[in-house]
């Protein structure tokens, strides 16, 4: 047994080793989906050309997860820094990691003016439907009747809007002839990788990338495994999972 | 590389705001980002004409928060680069500014005031005084130089690059829409023709060699778990800040020497002081002038000394005071007394500061 604890982890090279254990709360979604990211920059061989930026939100303690370039921002501002990085520097592959609220809420006038633009980067948004850093309050992407700090009766849309749906909102505004644009999920992490594969193929020949993860965040919503997983499989009926826009697909028809 | 336009002196009739779009190509900054504002707008529309000789880059963000955070962006990637904003785009660029102070990134923007508080008007006012020097939720960690014409705007534009490239703090060119929009002649010249040699950039994020093998990966954050982790940093910034202070600090000094009457005013004001002084001089009245050009940090032991020798202080702004407050608190312990002359937002004339200087004399100051 304590043969088995001792083997390491087969960790891409974009991954941190001395980090260690995942400094997210047992069971976060952010882990899976850096995790998955960094395998997917080693398949495609991208190590020297990404630079990645963390949001602030729980996303910010990923500012030494990544064994790449990495750069911690403000709340919101991310793409800004990461789109002012590549085009001073073309041929980076820059990724912009948020959170729904860093995305949806506070920096959506920089979300909305990269799509339209066509900035050349990846914009990864893990969508765990609260603020998760700030101890839980209602975000953009809340679902109906969700409990938050902020909704503490479960969130009533007729008071506080319907929830933002991220990606069709990109694929609606973004250039569909240099786009990618897809919502994932942790739940599925094959799926999830295959997305970030295509995403990032996209922004390495110069496009524009944005990729909802669906994400759990079972310390604020206070669920155990099991619920944690329902309320994710709640999630996915909710924000449908697909690819919006590929360039590639694009070209067959 | 970028094409640097002006390869020996030329005597040009410029808008402040061309100068300024000029000197940055002669300190071959190489991205600029920006938003419109007036009265900054045409540094950016001079920067732009010229991109087909200069070879440099340009992009016009969605505002001034993304401005701000994107010129970062070109920093960190390597680049010379560059901003300019006023008013209420100086306000929400502060975001920006407050991490470039925190990273030690060498940031550089050009604030021509406006009036202020909200939009207020939309050409004149030094009321962006305090906001350029300490805004943000931090400590004034910046380098901030006040100009008070169109060499001036030349000059420090490019200085200012260098301050920044050198000393990692972010540096500021405070001048207004005045200097911004009037023509002055004004000689533009190559820097190493005058021995200034640019501070070579350096990329912060994707540096050569491979990660893992040649270097390590890059992990820059402005974010610290515990309290004395972060004023540690503070701690080192502070005393850097305070150490190289001296060699930054600059002042221009007018009939100061012997002046019985000392007027403290910068940027343009302090111009205006210039003609009053001649004036009151030729009236018999002992007048100066000390105009401090770095307003951060400010020139503290000739400023002392210079107020220590009149018998009385004139403060006068387009501002209630924010040259003023920031200039008596490194004044403590002296007994000069002094006297204001404040024009919230509007410009101070020669005539102005002659007629309070006058009074001044007639019945002096008491505080
Ligand atoms: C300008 C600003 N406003 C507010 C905050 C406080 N804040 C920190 S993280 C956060 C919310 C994070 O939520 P999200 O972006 O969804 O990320 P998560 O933590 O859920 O991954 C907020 C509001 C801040 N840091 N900066
Ligand atoms: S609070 Fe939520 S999002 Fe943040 S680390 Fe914990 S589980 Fe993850
Ligand atoms: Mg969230």
């Amino acid at each position: 047994m304590a043969n088995v604890l001792e083997v390491k982890p087969d960790l891409a090279q974009a991954q941190c080793a001395e980090v260690g254990a995942s400094k997210f709360c047992p069971g976060c979604g952010h882990g899976t989906i850096l995790k998955t990211l960094a395998q997917v920059i080693d398949e495609l061989n991208l190590n020297e050309r990404a630079v990645f930026g963390c949001d602030i939100g729980c996303s910010l303690l990923s500012w030494n997860y990544m064994n790449i370039d990495t750069v911690q921002t403000h709340h919101g501002r991310t793409t800004p820094v990461i789109y002012g990085v590549t085009r001073a520097n073309p041929g980076t592959v820059g990724i912009a990691y948020m959170g729904d609220g860093g995305g949806l809420a506070i920096g959506s006038q920089h979300l909305v003016n990269a799509s339209v633009r066509g900035e050349n980067m990846l914009i990864l948004l893990a969508n765990n439907t609260n603020y998760g850093m700030t101890g839980g309050q209602m975000s953009p992407t809340t679902m109906p009747g969700q409990v938050t700090e902020t909704t503490p009766y479960g969130r009533d849309c007729s008071i506080t809007g319907k929830p933002a749906k991220g990606a069709e909102m990109i694929a609606a505004i973004a250039d569909p002839e240099k786009s990618y644009v897809a919502r994932s999920t942790m739940g599925n992490v094959r799926g999830l990788k295959k997305v970030l594969k295509a995403a990032l193929e996209n922004v390495a020949n110069g496009g524009f990338s944005f990729v909802e993860v669906l994400s759990v965040c079972p310390n604020n919503w206070r669920t155990n495994n099991i619920k944690t997983l329902e309320r994710l499989k709640e999630m996915e009926e909710f924000f449908e999972v697909k690819e919006f826009i590929t360039p590639a697909k694009k070209e067959e028809v | 590389m970028v094409k640097k336009l002006i390869t020996q002196d030329t005597r040009m009739f410029l808008t402040g705001n061309e100068v300024i779009a000029y000197a940055a190509n002669a300190a071959e900054a190489e991205f600029m980002y920006g938003y419109p504002i007036t009265p900054q707008n045409e540094i950016m529309h001079t920067w732009c004409k010229l991109l087909p000789k200069t070879e440099a880059g340009f992009l016009q963000t969605e505002d001034e928060i993304s401005a701000g955070f994107s010129t970062l962006g070109g920093i960190l990637a390597g680049k010379r680069a560059f901003t300019a904003t006023a008013g209420p785009g100086n306000v929400i660029m502060q975001d920006a500014q407050s991490m470039a102070e925190m990273m030690r990134l060498p940031f550089v923007c050009a604030v021509m005031q406006r009036g202020g508080p909200s939009t207020a008007t939309v050409i004149y006012a030094q009321q962006e005084t305090r906001l350029t020097c300490f805004g943000g939720n931090g400590e004034g960690f910046r380098i901030v130089y006040s100009t008070a014409g169109h060499q001036d705007l030349y000059d420090y534009m490019i200085k200012a690059f260098n301050t920044a490239w050198k000393y990692r703090f972010p540096t500021y060119m405070l001048a207004d829409g005045y200097q911004g929009k009037m023509r002055e002649p004004v000689t533009l010249y190559d820097p190493a023709s005058r021995g200034i040699s640019m501070v070579p950039t350096e990329a912060f994020l994707r540096a050569e060699g491979k990660i893992g093998v040649d270097r390590d990966a890059t992990h820059l954050r402005n974010t610290f778990n515990l309290e004395e982790e972060l004023m540690e940093h503070l701690d080192v910034y502070k005393e850097e800040y305070e150490r190289i202070s001296p060699e930054i600090e600059e002042y221009f000094e007018y009939k100061a020497e012997d002046a019985e009457v000392l007027v403290i005013a910068h940027g343009i004001v302090a111009r205006s002081a210039v003609t009053a002084i001649d004036e009151l001089r030729a009236k018999g009245i002992k007048a100066g002038l000390f105009r401090p050009i770095t307003i951060r940090p400010l020139p503290v032991n000739p400023m002392r000394a210079a107020v220590k020798r009149a018998k009385q202080v004139l403060f006068t702004e387009s501002a209630n005071g924010q040259l003023a407050q920031m200039c008596l608190e490194k004044l403590y312990g002296l007994t000069t007394p002094y006297s204001t002359l404040f024009k919230m937002g509007v410009g101070v004339t020669g005539d102005d500061i002659v007629s309070k200087v006058e009074a001044m004399v007639k019945e002096p100051a008491t505080v």
